[in-house]
Formats: C-alpha cells, sequence, structure tokens
C-alpha cells in the first residue's frame, strides 16, 4: 500500500494504482479526453494533469502508476494552476479544430464540447493561427473521416489496433502536421478496414462517423410507388433505451 | 576468443608505432614518420578523402611508402581549418591542405625533412620557432578525455585502439572487479550524463542493476542520435574512436546484467555507422564481443540500429520506442528504463560521450576524474563551438571552465571587432546567456542556475548583429518542425508560440500578446510529456529574462535593433552622405531608388522590398537601415 | 436454424471443421482480408440482416404479390459494417438487393427525434408478419456466445431426438470475456465449442487453431468486443460513462433478460419460422434455403 493525500486529505491505495484510478474510488472526478480504459493510456491529451509534491512539472494522472517512491505526496487534483492548464489545453485544441460545431454529427454528445462547458472555457479563439486543412475520407461505404474535427487522442488508432488487431489507421506526418490517417495517407476504402466502426464509438468528437443514409429512408417512405420494409437487430433495443438521446 | 594476455601482446606490439605520434623518434621496426589526416565529416566534405590519395600516390613517386605511413584518423577538433593534416614525430600542423600542396609537403618535408612552415597552421609558426599544437589557444586550455584518441588512431583498426590501451578496463573489470564494484566506480567519479540532463551515470546502472530483481534480459543502449543543430562531438567521437563505445557498453553490461547492446545512430552519419560497423566487427573477431570475452564466461553483443532523423528521438523512451520498430514518439515516466524501458525490460540509456569516458574512469580510478571539474560537475565536457567566433570547432574543457575563456582564449574571440552579445548552449532545450554571465563556471547545475542548460555540448556565440527574438524564433522553428504530435501541449502550443514570436518580429504584436506569450511558455514546460516539449519554450523565456529591451523594441517602438526582422526595417540614404553616383538606383530589383545625377536620392519604402542591395553597392556609406 | 443444420451435417458428413459463425460482417471481411485460409470453414449461412432481407423479399414480396423492386428494405443495426455488407456480392436473392438501406441505431435515433416521436406517449405494438416475434434465441444474438447459445438450443434438440424439454441455457459461453470455451456432450458425442469477440481475440484463437493447439468444432466470432450490443453503429457513450461502467455487460443483461421473458426461446419453435419453413424453404439446408438464405466469400487482397 502507498500513503498519499490527495487534495491535503490521507488516503492509502494499493501500489501500481494510477492517480486518476485513486481518485476515483475515492470519489474524485478527474477529467479525462485520451484515456480509454484498457486500450489507450498514453498520457497525450494532458487534460488529467495534476500537480505532485516533487514534480519539477504537472502529472497526468491517468498513467501514473502510484509507487513506494511517491509515499506521502501531495496531489492536488483542481488547483488552480491545474484548472488554468486545463482550460489552456482545451484552448489550444480548439485553436486546431474545425468549429462548425452546430452542424456537427456529434454536437451535443461531444466530448469536447462537454469538457470546455466542464472547464470553462469562455473564449474559444483565445488561441489564433493557422489550422491544418485535412481532406475528409469519404472513401469508405460506412463511414467518413474528418481529421478537421481529430483532436488527435488517438483513442480510434488503439480501438482499431488493441481492440481489433488490424491496425489501418494511425499517426501520420509530425508536429501539428500530426493526422490520423491510413498508411501513406491512402484512402481507408483501400485498406483492410473491415468496417466494424470501433473507431467511431471511440471518437470523443465528431471526426469519426458514419455515412448518414437516414435521408434515403425519408425518402423511400415519401415515395407512394414504394413499399418500405424494416427490420432490427436486437442489440438496437439494447442501447436505444438511453432515454437522455431519445427526445 | 582472445585471452587478457593476447590483449597485452598486441599492444606491446605496436606501442613504438604509437609511442611516435607522441613525439618519441622512430625504432628500427617502425615507419620513420606517420602522416595523420583528418577523415571526420568535416575534412572529408573539404576534400581530405582526395589528399590521403594524393599522399599515397606522391609517396609511391618518391619511392617512400615503406617508410612513411598515411593514416586516415577522427577528428581533430579545429574544423574550421579543414583539411587538416599532421606529421609525426615531429607534430607538424597542416590546415587548410590543399591536393596541390601535396607534392612539395612529400618531397620537401617527407624527403627532406623540410617543414614548409607556409602551409603550417599560422598560430604554431613563432618567431622563436614552431610550437606544438598543444601550445596553441585552441587547444592550451583543453584537456582531453572522451576525445583522447580522435585525431590520434586510426578508427578503422581495433589494434591501434589496444595499443593505447584499450579494452584494458574491459579486461580490469572482467578480471578483478564486481559489477557492483564498477557501478561504485562510476558513482564515486561523479560522472553525469553528457547527453542533455546530467543524470548521475552510476545512479543510473545502479537502479537497472538493482531494481528489477528477477529480470530475464537487460539491455545497454547508446544514444548516438546527436540533433541538436551545430552539436557534433558524439559524431565525432564515433568517427574517431569508436572502440571505446563499444567497450563502455560492454563494461556497462557487465555491471547491470545485461548480454545485449543497442547503438541509436542516426542515419544521417554515415562514416559514423561504417566505422562503428566495422569496429563492431573487428571486436566480434578479436573476441572482445560475443560469447566468453577474454575467457571469463561474460557474454555480450551490440548491434546497430540507423534512426530516421527525428529530433525526438534522442528522448530516451521515444530512441526505444523507434528500437522496438514503432513510431518513434515518447511514453509517459514511470516506469523509467531502469526498470522497464526497451522491449519492457530494464535498460540503461547513455549517450556517446559519457559512454567515451567510461573506460578511462576505470583504468585511472574514480579520484583521476572527480580531480576534475566543480563539486557537482566532474571531469570535461566537450562543447561545438559555433557561430559568431573565429575558432569554430570541437572542444574539450575541464566543467567549470568559464565561458569568457572559452569564447576569448580557445575560440579566438569575435571575428569583425564586433561586441559580444550571448552565448546559446544547450541547443533548441538550452537559452541564452547574454555577456553579464561570461565569467561564470560552466557546469550543469550553473547553466541551469542562468535559465539555460548543458544540453549536449551545442555552444553558439552571438554578436551584435543578432536579433535576439530572431534567436527565439530561430530554435522555436526547429521545435515545431520536431514535435513528434503525441501530446497537446508540444503539438499545438509550440506552433502557436511561434506564431506569436512572427506576430512580434513582423511588428503586429501588442504588450498583451507579450504577457500571453510567456503564460503559454510556461504551460508548454508544465504540460508537455516529454523533455523535448518541456524545455522548448526555453529559448524564448531566456531571451525574455535577459533580453526584454529587445522584445520592447519590437513590441512598442515596432523596431529591430539588430536589423534583422525584415518587416521592421526600413532602407534610408542619408542626403549628407549621398553623392548622387546612381548607382544605388542602378542596382535596385525594383526602382524604388530615384534621384537625378549628382544630388541626393531617396528611397520609395511603399517599393522596397528591403534586400539590401543597395546598401552594398553604395561606396560612400550613405545607406542606413533601422 | 440453418446455421444449426449446417453443422450438423458439417459433423455427420466429414465436412470442414470447425465450422465458423457468418452472422458478423465484419468479422466476415476480416477473414477474407487476413485468414483466407479459414474461408471453408466459414458457415455459407448469410447474415441475419440479408437472411431477413431476402425473405421480405422472395417469400413475403410473393405472399402480398408485391414487385420486389417496389420493396425498399431498410435495416436498423447496431452495426456500420452493415452499411457494407448490403452491397457484397452474392446478396440478392430475389435479383434485387436483400436489403437497401442499412442504418445504425444513431441514425434511427436521430429519425426519431427529426420525426417527433414520443416513445413514451405511444401505444405498444407487435411488429408486422413475417418475423413479427422473435424468439429468446433470435434476441441473444446481440451478445457475444448468444449465436452459439442459440445454434446449441436448436443442434442439440435436433441431436437428442427433438425432446421439446431439450436444454435452453448455455451458460458457459455467456458473459464478456473475450475468449470463452465449452464443451458439452450432446448425444454421447463431445461438442466442444470456441466464443471469441474482438477481432484481436479472434486473431488469438484462430492462429491457436491453425496451429492446432486448440481442438474445436463450432467458433463463434463477433467482431466487435462483446458482440453486437457494442456493435460501432450503438448510441455512443462518453468515455467518462465507458471507463467505469461495462457497457457491454450491462446491454447484454438486457437482452438476456428479454429473453428469459419469452415464450418461445428456440429458433425452431418460432411459428413465423415454421410458417416461412412450411410454406416457402422446404427443409434447413433446402435447395430453396441455399438459393435464398446461403452465400459465398472470396479473398480479399486490400492493403493491410
Amino acid at each position: 500500500m502507498v500513503n498519499i493525500k490527495i487534495n491535503g486529505i490521507e488516503y492509502s491505495v494499493e501500489e501500481g494504482t494510477t492517480i486518476l484510478e485513486a481518485c476515483r474510488q475515492n470519489g474524485i472526478r478527474i477529467p479525462t479526453l485520451c484515456w480509454l480504459k484498457d486500450i489507450n493510456a498514453i498520457g497525450a491529451c494532458r487534460i488529467c494533469v495534476v500537480e505532485m509534491s516533487g514534480a519539477r512539472s504537472l502529472t497526468a494522472a491517468c498513467v501514473y502508476p502510484l509507487s513506494k517512491f511517491d509515499e506521502g505526496k501531495n496531489i492536488l487534483t483542481h488547483s488552480p494552476a491545474v484548472l488554468e492548464s486545463r482550460k489552456m489545453t482545451l484552448q489550444l485544441l480548439l485553436s486546431n479544430h474545425n468549429m462548425d460545431c452546430l452542424a456537427c454529427a456529434r454536437s451535443g454528445n461531444c466530448e469536447l464540447q462537454a469538457l470546455c462547458k466542464e472547464l470553462g472555457v469562455d473564449d474559444s479563439s483565445y488561441f489564433e493561427g493557422a489550422k491544418n486543412e485535412f481532406d475528409i475520407d469519404t472513401s469508405s461505404k460506412h463511414m467518413y473521416r474528418d481529421d478537421n474535427k481529430c483532436i488527435n487522442c488517438r483513442r480510434c488508432v488503439a480501438a482499431c489496433e488493441k481492440y481489433q488487431g488490424i491496425g489501418v489507421i494511425g499517426a501520420n506526418e509530425r508536429g501539428f502536421k500530426t493526422e490520423i490517417s491510413c498508411a501513406f495517407g491512402m484512402d481507408l476504402a483501400n485498406t483492410a478496414c473491415v468496417s466494424c466502426g470501433q473507431c467511431i464509438t471511440a471518437c470523443p468528437t465528431g471526426a469519426l462517423s458514419e455515412k448518414d443514409d437516414t435521408d434515403k429512408v425519408w425518402e423511400a417512405l415519401a415515395d407512394p410507388e414504394k413499399v418500405v420494409v424494416v427490420q432490427t437487430a436486437p442489440a438496437v433495443r439494447a442501447s436505444l433505451g438511453r432515454l437522455s438521446v431519445i427526445r | 576468443m582472445m585471452t587478457v594476455a593476447e590483449l597485452d601482446a598486441i599492444k606491446a606490439k605496436l606501442h613504438s608505432q604509437m609511442m611516435l605520434r607522441k613525439g618519441s623518434e622512430a625504432g628500427e621496426d617502425t615507419y620513420r614518420k606517420h602522416v595523420l589526416v583528418c577523415g571526420g565529416t568535416g575534412c572529408t566534405s573539404s576534400g581530405s578523402m582526395g589528399i590521403i590519395n594524393k599522399l599515397n600516390e606522391e609517396l609511391k613517386k618518391n619511392g617512400i611508402e615503406n617508410e612513411v605511413k598515411v593514416i586516415k584518423t577522427g577528428c581533430f577538433g579545429l574544423c574550421a581549418l579543414g583539411p587538416i593534416m599532421i606529421v609525426y614525430p615531429e607534430g607538424s600542423f597542416y590546415s587548410m591542405v590543399k591536393e596541390e600542396n601535396i607534392p612539395e609537403i612529400v618531397s620537401e618535408h617527407l624527403v627532406k625533412g623540410n617543414v614548409v612552415e607556409r602551409l603550417l597552421y599560422s598560430e604554431t609558426v613563432t618567431d622563436s620557432g614552431i610550437k606544438s599544437l598543444n601550445e596553441t589557444n585552441f587547444y592550451k586550455k583543453q584537456h582531453r578525455v572522451a576525445l583522447r584518441n580522435c585525431g590520434v588512431i586510426s578508427p578503422e583498426n581495433i589494434e591501434e585502439y589496444i595499443a593505447l590501451d584499450g579494452y584494458q578496463a574491459l579486461a580490469k573489470v572482467l578480471t578483478q572487479m564486481t559489477p557492483e564494484d564498477v557501478i561504485q566506480t562510476i558513482l564515486d567519479s561523479g560522472l553525469r550524463g553528457r547527453g542533455g540532463g546530467g543524470f548521475p551515470t552510476g545512479k543510473k546502472w545502479q537502479l537497472a542493476r538493482n531494481l528489477v530483481k528477477d529480470a530475464d534480459q537487460k539491455y545497454v543502449c547508446c544514444n548516438a542520435d546527436e540533433g541538436d543543430p551545430g552539436a557534433f562531438m558524439d559524431r565525432s567521437v564515433l568517427e574517431g574512436d569508436p572502440h571505446v563505445v563499444i567497450e563502455a557498453m560492454a563494461i556497462a553490461g557487465y555491471a547491470i546484467g545485461a548480454t545485449q547492446g543497442y547503438i541509436y545512430v542516426r542515419a544521417e552519419y554515415p562514416i559514423a555507422v561504417e566505422r562503428l560497423r566495422i569496429a563492431i566487427g573487428q571486436a566480434r573477431e578479436y573476441g572482445l564481443l560475443g560469447d566468453n570475452i577474454l575467457g571469463t564466461g561474460f557474454k555480450f553483443d551490440l548491434d546497430l540500429r540507423l534512426g530516421a532523423g527525428a529530433f525526438v528521438c534522442g528522448e530516451e523512451t521515444a530512441l526505444m520506442t523507434s528500437i522496438e520498430g514503432n513510431r518513434g514518439e515518447p511514453r509517459p515516466r514511470p516506469p523509467f528504463p531502469a526498470e522497464s524501458g526497451l522491449f519492457q525490460k530494464p535498460t540503461i540509456l547513455n549517450n556517446v560521450e559519457t559512454y567515451a569516458n567510461v573506460p578511462q574512469i576505470i583504468l585511472n580510478g574514480a579520484d583521476w576524474f572527480a580531480s576534475m571539474g566543480t563539486e557537482k560537475s566532474k571531469g570535461t565536457k566537450v562543447f561545438a563551438l559555433g557561430g559568431k567566433i573565429h575558432n569554430t570547432g570541437l572542444v574539450e574543457i575541464p566543467m567549470g571552465t568559464t565561458l569568457r575563456e572559452v569564447i576569448y582564449e580557445i575560440g579566438g574571440g569575435i571575428p569583425n571587432g564586433k561586441e559580444f552579445k550571448a552565448a546559446q548552449t544547450g541547443g533548441p532545450s538550452g537559452g541564452c546567456i547574454p555577456a553579464e554571465h561570461l565569467d561564470i563556471p560552466i557546469d550543469y547545475d550553473n547553466l541551469i542556475s542562468i535559465g539555460s542548460m548543458m544540453g549536449s555540448g551545442g555552444l553558439i556565440v552571438m554578436d551584435e548583429n543578432n536579433c535576439m527574438v530572431d534567436i527565439a524564433k530561430f530554435f522555436l522553428e526547429f521545435t515545431v518542425d520536431e514535435s513528434c504530435g503525441k501530446c497537446t501541449p508540444c503539438r499545438i502550443g509550440t506552433k502557436r508560440l511561434y506564431e506569436m514570436l512572427e506576430k512580434i518580429t513582423s511588428g503586429n504584436a501588442t504588450l498583451e500578446d507579450l504577457d500571453k506569450m510567456e503564460k503559454l511558455c510556461y504551460y508548454i514546460k508544465n504540460n508537455s510529456l516529454c523533455g523535448l516539449g518541456q524545455t522548448a519554450p526555453n529559448p524564448v523565456l531566456s531571451t525574455l529574462r535577459y533580453f526584454k529591451d529587445e522584445y520592447l523594441a519590437h513590441v512598442v517602438d515596432k523596431k529591430c535593433p539588430a536589423g534583422v526582422c525584415q518587416d521592421l526595417l526600413t532602407y534610408k540614404i542619408v542626403a549628407d552622405k549621398c553623392k548622387g553616383c546612381t548607382a544605388c538606383a542602378r542596382k535596385c530589383p525594383v526602382g524604388a531608388i530615384s534621384g537625378t545625377v549628382k544630388e541626393p536620392h531617396s528611397i520609395d519604402t511603399t517599393k522596397c522590398i528591403k534586400c539590401g542591395a543597395c546598401m552594398a553597392t553604395c561606396k560612400f556609406g550613405a545607406i542606413v537601415k533601422e | 436454424m440453418e446455421e444449426a443444420n449446417e453443422f450438423i451435417d458439417r459433423v455427420k458428413n466429414g465436412d470442414v471443421l470447425p465450422m465458423i459463425t457468418s452472422c458478423s460482417p465484419g468479422w466476415v471481411r476480416y477473414c477474407e482480408a487476413y485468414f483466407p485460409e479459414f474461408l471453408p470453414n466459414l458457415s455459407s449461412c448469410k447474415s441475419p440482416q440479408q437472411m431477413a432481407g431476402a425473405i421480405i423479399k422472395t417469400y413475403w414480396a410473393k405472399k402480398n404479390n408485391i414487385d420486389p423492386k417496389n420493396i425498399v428494405s431498410v435495416s436498423v443495426m447496431p452495426c456500420t459494417a452493415k452499411k457494407f455488407e448490403i452491397g457484397r456480392e452474392d446478396q440478392s436473392a430475389a435479383g434485387v438487393p436483400d436489403v437497401d438501406i442499412s442504418i445504425t441505431t444513431r441514425e434511427l435515433v436521430k429519425m426519431i427525434n427529426k420525426a417527433g416521436l414520443r416513445f413514451n406517449d405511444l401505444p405498444d405494438e407487435k411488429f408486422d408478419s413475417p418475423l413479427s416475434e422473435g424468439s429468446g434465441a433470435a434476441v441473444i444474438f446481440g451478445a457475444t456466445g448468444g449465436v452459439m447459445e442459440a445454434a446449441l438450443r436448436t443442434a442439440v434438440w435436433k441431436l437428442t431426438g427433438e425432446a421439446p424439454d431439450s436444454p435452453v441455457e448455455f451458460n458457459e459461453v455467456r458473459g464478456v470475456e473475450g475468449i470463452k470455451f465449452a464443451e458439452y456432450n450432446v448425444g454421447g458425442t463431445a461438442v466442444k465449442v470456441a466464443v471469441v469477440s474482438g477481432l484481436a481475440n479472434a486473431k488469438k484463437l484462430l492462429t491457436q487453431v491453425k496451429n492446432g493447439e486448440v481442438d474445436v468444432q463450432f467458433i463463434e466470432v463477433m467482431a466487435c468486443p462483446g458482440g453486437c450490443v457494442n456493435g460501432g453503429g450503438q448510441v455512443i457513450q462518453p468515455a467518462e460513462v465507458r471507463n467505469f461502467v461495462d457497457i457491454r455487460a450491462e446491454r447484454a443483461k438486457a437482452l438476456y433478460s428479454l429473453d428469459t421473458a419469452r415464450a418461445v426461446r428456440k429458433s425452431h419453435e418460432s411459428p413465423d419460422i415454421k410458417e416461412v419453413y412450411a410454406n416457402f424453404l422446404g427443409e434447413p439446408g433446402s435447395h430453396t434455403a441455399h438459393e435464398v438464405l446461403h452465400t459465398s466469400y472470396k479473398p480479399s487482397s486490400l492493403s493491410k
């Protein structure tokens, strides 16, 4: 066991527990963005940073395993410095984000949006500067990939690689120009992507989305010549029950 | 397999040969003279391979090819004067040698014994005769430990290395020391990592030995991915003395309990890669790598891994990720490599220069090494001198030497009578040191306390014509380009920081922007995933600290005091000085200058593209930029 | 029905085993691209989406005297690969595509909202015939192990003399673990099965099968971890939820409770299925059944 303090209160947690888990176990919520349990613990987005005594910079809570070397340390999860840093991280992400939020497939269900609200981002254009302009990959039948909305959390990459053992997407280029795309920038349709869509459900923003075929359905329904027959899979009802989604 | 006795026999066999290069007269069994030609990257690109061919040709022509031996060595350090060639036993130092000089040098010097003074490095030629190289300003204050064999031996001949005590340290640890003894010696020596951070090397080894008790495999890695702009000491060691790295890595392997090592060297160093390949091959052939080294049962082998030119791969976790075959990106620590490094096994990573010190420490003892340097920084440090300085090149100085000594004595000062403005150390992670700190003794902690860092040892000198905002922008541009793009602060933050600097140098920034920029700097420092991002704002922060006035001049007065930032410059003709010769008007590519003959001319600033052609043309100094 | 029958046939005739399920189009694509050597093992049965689509445009169209060309067959799926699947070759039983439009659960939500439907105020209603009342076996298809369990319910019934009280629940194949093994004694013969979800797990298992380290006769593969309940077309739960609640297990729980509540829990007992076989298909595995309900596969050479 390791004895630490979180926001001044003493706790004892098992060695190897991450700061994030230790906090969660004790009812303290640290916001996260790139972290996806079991598959993506890379400490890249820096939303979950905390202040830790003795550390020369802020620490990403999702990837820091507490060990005997941390005995007695104090961790501040919501200090002004931490909150300011988290906010600035979001502002930086927004400065290179397609801000067409009102027309986005994920509007209202976007993790970036939710975090901005939580952390009080009141100036979405605090940082000005060049934005990347990427082509939208609409090549495959089931989805599109819009890197202009991508925040490089790499959750999709992890889903493809770790859940599915496929790995047809990954980071290309580097630095500001980093883009999550297929090898050599080829179209998704030309890869052995199996169209499972796990990347879509992993994506926190609207960068990845299924191709919307509902207009075709509306059209068919309105066509007096056509008989529309609908079938549904059993699993649909298991996630549809979330009433907050259906108004 | 080679035994220790056989190792000693090689050393004895070559002894008199090697003594020739220490100034002893030739013995009967040796060549009469050795001509050492620098085969480092610098001299190679200024034509030293042609010199070697020409030399061999001329020696044959004069029939003395069995009396005089030509040896291709590594770097001598004084790169500005290449190609460099030195003749032993007399130690005559020829600089900026041209192929057409060779017949004369051969016939006069090598055949007749008359040194061609005209072609010697001018500083060695004095009224009272010829000075030895070690008495010149450039070499006088240097103390060569890491570079001791560079420019002395042939890097492609393992026996020359052995002749100068090579592999004796390995023999000593394998036959006389326990792994714990080795670690204790390195700890006691006070050796700290020469790659940038300055972490105690012995401590690193100790952790790797002890942290994980039941590891089935451990690794020893060498960081030869030298990427700081202007730094090339690691390249020089690899090109001039590759075996020292191999020997040190084997010692490290023995100390931590590893049997496999990797040298991660950048592919942009073809000569270093080639010599390492040869050296590893020879070491294996001589039984100094492989199974049962020196008959002691110790097993250790090495492989090369080539880096594809990403600066971030110099960061330890990114380097290991790259060796593993993945995109070279850093990963969070802990776990530290000593616990879980390459392929999740306990790993140590040291840089080339650090390793180059190890055999000497083992042979001469920890006390010998600790006697050099300052209280917390022991030994020597190699710096790559560059920028506005006479003697550009590589220098190795004891820790604690002052910046003033390095710049004015070793480096020969600033050319063209200009005034020193700042020295930049630590590359893109470091900072600028102003004149007020010229007398600070150089060591890890002092440099950090004044807002810079040791880094890998780049030392770039700037004079009054350098704009400090522009310098900060230069380094930021490098970081923006080299950021791997994994974490937000570095990926987007450095880009925004660069854009803010651009706003300043283009005259569009406000005082609020300056505050915002400083805030962003601290944010990037505190939030980035790895050292690259955490130190990226240093060039900005240190120039803001020491040269705030210059920033203010750009922001408030919209002027660049050093006259560098194009957007803030205007070219003007001083009417009093202008003779109306029309030369400038004829030279101007955009027709921005008008005036009648013999009357003062004027520049239309709306047309002027600030190319400076007029200023260069004017014979009367009538054109100024401000 | 068809799949259970195919399995029994394969065992009896000594055909290629293990047989591997083919209902997950992501998995089928994966097999074609990454493990083409297992294509002969893949059940030739179309996926449920394509089977239903085929029945609608053949049997149902004929019964109601509608030109299949005038039918727009829409599927609502937890899956994005279904959008790909509707365009596959050999999926047009009536000469027109079995399914015309496949939308995901998320798109259905959009449509419900756009249509202004207030679910809580709607009266309860049954699905239309045919295939109005799914059996419990059909409901559990949505969770990993469900297809296997459904097939076992029918196969065991058939192999043990078609007793009405043949076993219903096969708990060993339930649960969210990535790879599950079970062995059943069916009428004196041991039937060894494996259930995997998540293609990384499929890769692991198939490699073991290939190396002879694992010996099974029947494998269920679902491309998505946890099966369709966690499909790529499902309503997206933010990481905030996913990191702390196992949505796979929660959603599966809902399906298993629906199964328990059903009167009919085995496919072969479903009145709708019985009707379709009696009036149209004949026997499982019949010529017509093959024409309508089965398909074929071929290796793919796309970049991996």
